[in-house]
């Protein structure tokens, strides 16, 4: 069987997830590889769910948010602007192609955009392979939990 | 009636768990007339066999200090699991893999060649002679542990009853804790830290804090910095937000910054995953360009907000390439 | 053949097990010493900022953090090429003494101590600090706690933690002392140096004037004729931080006195398959196997090394008892290897003479106490005098000070091959055919080993009563043969 990218992307209530139900309503293709958790704000993803969600088997993490200027929380995506690029840092040093990581501003409008973006990972995480990594081989054994 | 009766075992540690109970000082003296020490490698002459030997459940109260790195430290794990009715996951390494924990950056085939090969002091014939599990010698056979792949925690392999953080625990917290449970009193849920605070060592420390846009950092031997003033406040990596209180902020009452040692903040399961998002929320740029340049200026970002929990935090180790 | 295993060693170093081999008169074939763990430090601070080693370093252990703090200091202040201000290195030697007398006290008095002050035929229930106390009085145990106490009090505001200090930074500390805290340092040193003058009439009482003890020093199962390694200052004094690597033969001639730089020219690390842990030994003069003698590479590097390799103390009190000891051992060098207690005593006296001078050194309480580095990072070799040995400290860094390489030969596993040694010299002498091997013996055993102080001291800790060992002997078949219990 193929590979599938799974992908986990986080998608900010106001802006990006809008884009996406515009994506969808107006029945714009794009590829299903990615799993939609709807945050308020793309300030609000933090670090760890990230990061779990490469833990938890996800081969790659898109976080959506508002373009600059444009955040709902007025101040949210700027946060954001400086932590993916941070955590893309850190998770090459961990091993991890930092391409899995991906930032994007999709507004409410952009239902278009959302889909370029989504076919655009996904073949791009397509052509990287499937992530293992050893913690998966861990989590099976584990027992105590954080 | 019997004395209860108390093991202390030290796994992958240095020792400093050990000083750090003496260092209660006359105190032990009631610790020793309280409880019946019946394991104790660095003190008394009891062995393996003796413990082996020891009903299950017979061990009232087991701190176990240190963190799993070859085969002998999981066994043991296990067998004072079974033989201790309170098993306390006690010090850093314990909890989080501790500094041994930072071998999670390399991998065992480096550190064998550096140490049995490589490094410029090492005779070594034929490439290199590695350490055998088994050897049979003229005069029989004898043996060493394995050593793992990975460091893992105590709970990463073993049920723990309760968490004493810090490197070294600090003593007066570890008293505390002893002298809770001598006087009887019933104890927390499974499960809950000891001896530690519930906020951040930010909390403790009496440094004054101003509003935080910074724009440059600095390695702590660059500059003389303003010891009223908060380290972060003044460009120096500090994991103070992204840590545990209980120590009393010994790190940067002596001006230097902390480091993280004991643990995580309650509620937090990755203190890199904190201190990205920390840091990301003070620096003060939102052009990628100088995101960036400023970005390089934090050096080992890993091995800095993982100094002693990278074992216990989410992804547990760097991958083998 | 018969095997007979002690698992774990204990009042020691960490982890350690003997394997001793009987052949079939009942004689000690051979033994083995075997370290078990491997904890990867050189490889793991690879891709660290330097100046983060002497606070991840003091991590190797935690009862000598002191030790490889400063060893990583002034690996660091070279690396930077900065030299740090004289306040700044008063400071350092000022906590590096008092660590050091604090340590030596732990050891004689509660570790390797017992099993000479209250014998070594004793019951193995009166071997630790509580039969010490009975012999030479309650007041001990309460002196042995305070002297720990105060040690840990002064290294608490010099090192920022008991445990594992964290004021080092190249090219100075971090942290200066007030007036005050100065004069409450007095205070502290004055008694540690009554403390020491105490400990070593101590000495005297107990085990100089007991002729059975002072036999069991000289005897030749506990004896070696090796190399002897310490650092020593330009006048040839024991200094416990800074100075020149001297080495002399068995004789006690010089072979060598190298400086940091040329550590590598002069000691190698032999491996074995069999242990986790390498043999140093002499390049000059070659690794022959696990033997004596001025052709034999093995060297050791103890409290007794530093007394045998260089030509004096460098404090009074200490030096008078020195002179006192080489003169009633019969000159220099002293082989015995028990004798280290004696060193070691010696060496808290003058640890503590050491603390007070520096203490009362205007200087002490200068504000200069850093010096910036400005040049680029490249590479620096720190040595200093861990309590149980010579400490070395290697590190090459790139331009940006960020670790590519680390080398560390530490204190105790320079006495690796020694100790093997003085473990299979003492089985050999003391299990004959015939003999049983009671636990007796096997403690005597233990009592070589222990001699080296394990990186390990425990302290004022009162042990009660059982110290049972079971130790089973087994023929070719598996079948017990004779099992005992203490």
């Amino acid at each position: 069987m193929a590979f599938e990218p799974k992908i986990i992307g986080f998608l900010c209530n106001w802006c990006s997830y809008t884009g996406a139900d515009l994506a969808g309503v107006s029945r714009i293709k794009s590829a299903p590889n990615v799993r939609v958790i709807r945050t308020m704000c793309s300030g609000r993803v933090d670090p760890a769910f990230i990061l779990k969600a490469f833990q938890l088997g996800a081969d790659g993490v898109i976080v959506m948010g508002c373009h600059l200027g444009d955040c709902h929380y007025q101040e949210g995506n700027y946060k954001t602007i400086r932590r993916i690029p941070f955590l893309k840092r850190l998770i090459q040093g961990f091993g991890i192609d930092p391409r899995r990581l991906r930032l994007e501003w999709v507004s409410a409008s952009e239902g278009d955009r959302f889909a370029h973006v989504v076919n655009e990972m996904t073949e791009q995480i397509r052509n990287l392979g499937p992530l293992t990594l050893a913690v998966h081989g861990e989590m099976q054994q584990h027992v105590a939990h954080h | 009636m019997a004395k209860p009766k108390l093991a202390l075992y030290w796994a992958a540690s240095c020792g400093g768990c050990e000083i750090a109970v003496l260092d209660i000082h006359e105190k032990i003296l009631d610790v020793a007339g309280a409880f019946d020490i019946v394991f104790w490698p660095v003190a008394l002459d009891f062995k393996y066999a003796d413990v082996r030997a020891m009903q299950d459940k017979s061990v009232d109260l087991c701190l176990f200090n240190g963190s799993i790195r070859n085969s002998e430290n999981a066994e043991i794990a296990h067998l004072l699991r079974a033989k201790a009715k309170t098993l306390v996951a006690f010090g850093s390494c314990a909890l989080e893999g501790g500094i041994p924990g930072l071998a999670n950056m390399t991998t065992k085939d480096d550190i064998w060649k550096w140490v049995y090969k490589d490094s410029p002091s090492t005779v070594s014939n034929n490439g290199g002679t590695f350490p055998q599990t088994h050897s049979t010698m003229s005069e029989g056979a004898i043996e060493i542990p394995e050593m793992w792949e990975t460091v893992k925690s105590l709970d990463q392999i073993i049920d723990v009853d309760y968490y004493v953080p810090g490197c070294p625990p600090q003593p007066d917290q570890i008293w505390g804790v002893i002298e809770y449970i001598l006087s009887g009193k019933p104890l927390p849920p499974k499960g809950t830290v000891l001896g530690a605070g519930e906020k951040t060592c930010c909390d403790e420390c009496p440094r004054e804090r101003a509003e935080k846009k910074l724009k440059k950092f600095y390695r702590p031997f660059e500059i003389e910095t303003d010891p009223n003033k908060c380290l972060l406040d003044q460009g120096i990596v500090c994991m103070g937000p992204a840590t545990r209180d209980g120590c009393g902020a010994l790190c940067t009452k002596a001006n230097v910054p902390c480091r993280g040692c004991y643990g995580p903040p309650p509620n937090v399961i990755d203190q890199g995953a904190k201190m990205v998002s920390a840091l990301s929320s003070i620096i003060d740029a939102h052009e990628p360009e100088e995101i960036e340049s400023i970005l390089d200026q934090i050096v080992d970002p890993l091995g800095t907000f993982y100094r002693f929990s990278l074992a216990h935090s989410i992804l547990r180790r760097v991958e083998k390439l | 053949m018969n095997q007979i295993k002690i698992d774990p060693i204990t009042r020691l170093e960490g982890h350690g097990k003997i394997d001793i081999f009987l052949n079939d008169d009942g004689e000690v074939e051979n033994s083995y010493f075997q370290i078990p763990e491997l904890r990867g430090f050189e490889q793991f601070c690879v891709g660290r900022p330097v100046e983060e080693l002497p606070r991840i370093t003091t991590r190797i252990c935690g009862v000598c953090p002191e030790a490889h703090h400063m060893a990583s200091a002034k690996a660091c202040d070279a690396v930077f090429h900065a030299d740090p201000p004289p306040t700044a290195k008063k400071l350092r030697q000022l906590l590096y003494n008092v660590f050091f007398a604090g340590d030596h006290t732990t050891h004689f008095y509660a570790l390797g101590g017992p099993d000479f002050i209250v014998g070594p035929t004793a019951p193995a229930a009166e071997r630790n600090i509580l039969g010490v106390i009975k012999k030479v009085g309650l007041e001990v145990g309460g002196k042995v706690i305070e002297m720990r106490k105060r040690s840990q009090e002064v290294l608490k505001v010099l090192g920022g933690k008991q445990t594992h200090q964290v004021t080092s930074l190249p090219g100075g500390v971090s942290k200066g002392i007030t007036p005050d805290e100065a004069q409450q340092i007095e205070q502290h040193c004055l008694w540690f140096v009554e403390f020491g003058k105490f400990t070593i009439q101590a000495f005297h009482d107990i085990v100089l004037k007991n002729k059975e003890y002072v036999d069991l020093i000289l005897s030749d199962a506990f004896s070696h004729k090796t190399y002897y390694m310490g650092l020593v200052d330009d006048d040839n004094r024991v200094n416990f931080y800074d100075g020149k690597v001297r080495v002399v033969d068995p004789d006690g001639k010089e072979l060598v006195k190298y400086s940091p730089n040329e550590y590598l020219d002069n000691v190698a690390e032999h491996t074995e398959s069999w242990t986790y842990l390498k043999f140093p030994f002499l390049k000059k003069v070659g690794w022959k196997g696990l033997v004596d003698g001025k052709d034999s590479g093995v060297y050791r590097a103890t409290p007794l090394s530093r007394l045998n390799a260089a030509d004096g103390m460098p404090t009074p009190l200490a030096q008078a008892e020195y002179d006192e000891m080489f003169k009633t051992l019969g000159g220099k060098p002293v082989h015995a290897t028990l004798a280290t207690h004696w060193a070691r005593v010696i060496e808290l006296l003058s640890a503590a003479e050491m603390a007070l001078a520096l203490v009362r050194d205007p200087e002490i309480t200068g504000t200069q106490i850093r010096t910036i580095p400005t040049q680029t990072p490249t590479e620096g070799v720190g040595i200093v005098e861990a309590p149980r040995g010579t400490l070395t400290h290697h590190y090459v860094t790139d331009e940006r000070g960020i670790v590519r390489k680390v080398n560390l030969i530490v204190g105790t596993t320079n006495n690796y091959a020694p100790i093997s040694m003085s473990i299979n010299k003492a089985a050999r002498g003391l299990i004959k055919k015939g003999t049983p091997v009671t636990e007796g013996v096997l403690n005597m055993i233990e009592m070589a080993f222990r001699a080296y102080d394990p990186c390990f001291g425990c302290a004022t800790h009162a042990l009660p009563g059982v110290t049972p060992l079971i130790v089973r002997i087994r023929d070719r078949n598996g079948e017990i043969l004779e099992e005992i219990i203490r």
